[in-house]
């Protein structure tokens, strides 16, 4: 093994164990509210200054994927289940956001515009009403989502469905929902989605002062989910979510069930995907099939796996560099990016499967310094490497 | 009861397709474990390869016939280039794969582009597979249907028999069933590797060769297919070909008449509702080879 993949599976939690003692967890909670603070005043003040309100609402919509890359990160990076179907997750909170806000600009007692135009139908589908309630709708956007992949997810993990097994399953659940969302034209919209929403909760949603409403929620909501992963991870459950990833059995042995331990960070990944789609449909003004099928899901992970899966900022990074890099180089010279896309993607797993964050942990080992932040997980992880060297 | 025959020949002629396609992927996902998402690819050249034949032979008969090897060989080849390049380093890391492999099947979407242009490209069918033969009672049967049928049942049979009797088959068994020993008795694991990657990728070719019948070819046709053949060979289970091939047939005809009875979109979903209960029966497929280890 070389010394970059050593380093990387080192680099994997820069996060300390909670109960070390001494000096130790007050520098780094000191650490945390300082970065914490500095990434909010870069989001809330610098950002809006520097940035145009076109760009702005392009970082909109990168956090959006950051929020489900954030989610990825918790699933994947810490908890070993390569979650590919995300897609899924952010089309149910972002098709639900959509249909509340398509019948909110159509007014009590109407139809959206496309039902009129491709279903001819009548009234409006059953399961269309209930979305007329922000109160149901709003909740649904989190909660549709998390109670698809509960099912889901306690389906295949206590049944011990493997790895690929799980990323395979995940990836055709959502080629089968796009398939159907697909086929169901007269009520779904079909390929277009929902498209031309206009207003936010009585908001309009052209108006640039407005957009940059929008803008602010949603940086606000990824520093939230950011502060939510933090915490989880330094709690006990995160300990034991990293354990599952490393060794299944031997937490089984233990006398825990690591299904619900997957369980868990897979439903709070589907739950931060679903908000992600909620926020995107606002700031981006359109929901469909295209943003949501195995392509996306896949390119969420991208920028996961680029910034670096098992670090809480890694994939939040990633995946705004990723989205950028896009729209940068996309339009100009679009062979070129999808060659560099895949290129990225080949190198980074390949030769440094810790990811672009992995590099700034080598730079610190080189320093001598942060030894005493090398987590357990990392130690367990390079002994089984070592033993597998050895055999 | 006409109608019935109809729909079952149906989803045996899906079946069929996705038994070619999934048949390669028996071997370097069910045998090897790596999931190697630019297999849609591959099947990709052996289409391609067809296309580019057809522009020299023009003898739409022969083009085809000659394309079945060429098109194994080509699709083999950058199997073997993948898994010397980047597979043979990703054995303990079989997710990694899955990502990997994904990259160089955009790469190889776009250098398809790049080459043939984005557009869809289309062969002719030779003319022998071009009509239907009307069997009694009413019931019509597509000859290139039938046709990917026979080429369906041909790969199985060659594969099995190559599987079990040739010296090469029994090396690869035994590198499946348990690497470690194998290696001590003295079979080179690693070309033993590279091999099965050149058979499963090259089956990938001879579907490619298969699609060409059935519809327009594009750079993106791998994609759309891909999930369904791997869906096959989960449930089939690891390591045997019979899950593979009694699946594939299974889910085309579920497919089959679940579409009769509802939609195409609604079918797709049901196949997926299928599959997931099915795994709360059978967890690690229909079959699979016993082994000793706790995953």
């Amino acid at each position: 093994m070389t010394t970059v993949a050593r380093d990387a599976v080192a680099a994997v939690d820069p996060a300390p164990p909670p109960d070390k003692p001494a000096a130790g967890p007050s520098r780094h909670r000191f650490r945390a509210v300082a970065g914490f603070a500095f990434g909010a005043a870069l989001l809330f003040a610098v950002a809006p200054l520097l940035l145009s309100d076109f760009r702005l609402s392009l970082l909109a919509k990168y956090l959006c994927v950051a929020m489900v890359a954030v989610g990825i990160g918790l699933a994947w990076g810490r908890g070993g289940m390569l979650a590919l179907g995300q897609g899924v997750f952010f089309g149910l909170g972002g098709y639900a956001m959509a249909m509340h806000l398509k019948l909110a600009d159509a007014g009590p007692g109407n139809m959206p515009d496309f039902m009129m135009l491709y279903g001819q139908l009548d009234e409006l589908p059953l399961w269309w009403r209930p979305f007329a309630s922000p109160w149901f709708a709003l909740p649904a956007t989190v909660l549709l989502p998390m109670a698809v992949a509960f099912v889901l997810g306690s389906l295949v993990f206590r049944r011990r469905v493997r790895g690929a097994y799980f990323a395979i399953l995940s990836q055709a659940l959502a080629a089968a929902m796009v398939i159907l969302l697909i086929g169901q034209q007269g009520t779904t919209g079909g390929t277009n989605g929902l498209t031309d929403i206009q207003g936010f909760f009585g908001y309009n949603l052209d108006d640039p002062v407005n957009q940059r409403m929008v803008y602010f929620i949603i940086a606000g909501t990824l520093l939230a989910l950011l502060a939510l992963v933090r915490h989880l991870m330094q709690s006990r459950y995160g300990e034991l979510l990293v354990a599952v990833r490393d060794s299944e059995e031997r937490v089984r042995f233990l006398g825990y069930d690591p299904a619900n331990v997957k369980l868990v960070a897979y439903v709070v990944a589907a739950g931060m995907a679903g908000l992600a789609g909620a926020l995107f449909v606002p700031a981006v003004g359109i929901i469909s099939p295209a943003l949501i099928g195995i392509v996306p899901s896949i390119e969420f992970v991208i920028g996961v796996a680029i910034g670096g899966r098992a670090t809480l900022l890694g994939p939040v990074l990633g995946a705004v560099a990723v989205a950028w890099a896009r729209t940068a180089l996309s339009e100009r010279f679009p062979g070129t990016w999808t060659y560099l896309q895949g290129l990225l993607f080949v190198v980074v797993v390949a030769f440094l499967p810790g990811g672009l964050a992995s590099l700034v942990g080598l730079a610190r080992r080189r320093d001598g310094e942060s030894r005493d932040g090398e987590p357990r997980a990392g130690v367990l992880a390079r002994l089984r490497r070592g033993r597998k060297e050895a055999a | 009861m006409t109608v019935l025959i109809g729909q079952l020949f149906t989803g045996v002629s899906i079946g069929a397709v996705l038994l070619l396609i999934a048949l390669g992927l028996a071997l370097t996902f069910g045998q090897m474990g790596v999931i190697n998402m630019a297999h849609g690819e591959f099947i990709m050249a052996g289409a391609y390869t067809t296309y580019v034949l057809q522009q020299v032979i023009t003898a739409a008969g022969w083009s085809l016939l000659i394309a079945l090897p060429v098109a194994f060989v080509v699709a083999g080849a950058m199997g073997v280039l993948l898994e010397i390049l980047l597979i043979r380093r990703l054995y303990a890391r079989p997710l990694d794969t899955l990502l990997v492999t994904w990259g160089v099947s955009l790469i190889l979407q776009q250098l398809a582009r790049d080459v043939f242009g984005s557009p869809n490209v289309q062969t002719r069918a030779p003319d022998l597979l071009t009509g239907n033969i009307a069997l009694p009672g009413g019931i019509t049967v597509a000859n290139n249907r039938l046709f990917i049928l026979a080429l369906a049942a041909g790969a199985v049979v060659a594969l099995t028999v190559a599987l079990r009797v040739t010296p090469l088959g029994r090396r690869i068994r035994a590198v499946v069933q348990n690497r470690d020993l194998a290696a001590v008795s003295g079979i080179p694991t690693a070309r033993v590797d590279r091999m099965t990657f050149f058979i499963g990728s090259g089956l990938a070719g001879i579907a490619g060769v298969a699609l060409t019948l059935l519809g327009p070819i594009g750079p993106t046709m791998g994609t759309n297919l891909i999930i369904d053949a791997f869906l096959v060979v989960v449930v089939g289970g690891i390591g045997q070909l019979k899950g593979t091939v009694i699946v594939a047939f299974a889910l085309g005809v579920l497919q089959a008449s679940g579409e009769y009875l509802t939609t195409l979109s609604v079918a797709k979903v049901m196949v997926f509702i299928a599959i997931v209960a099915f795994l709360q029966w059978r967890p690690q497929g229909m079959f699979t080879l016993r082994t000793r280890s706790l995953a």
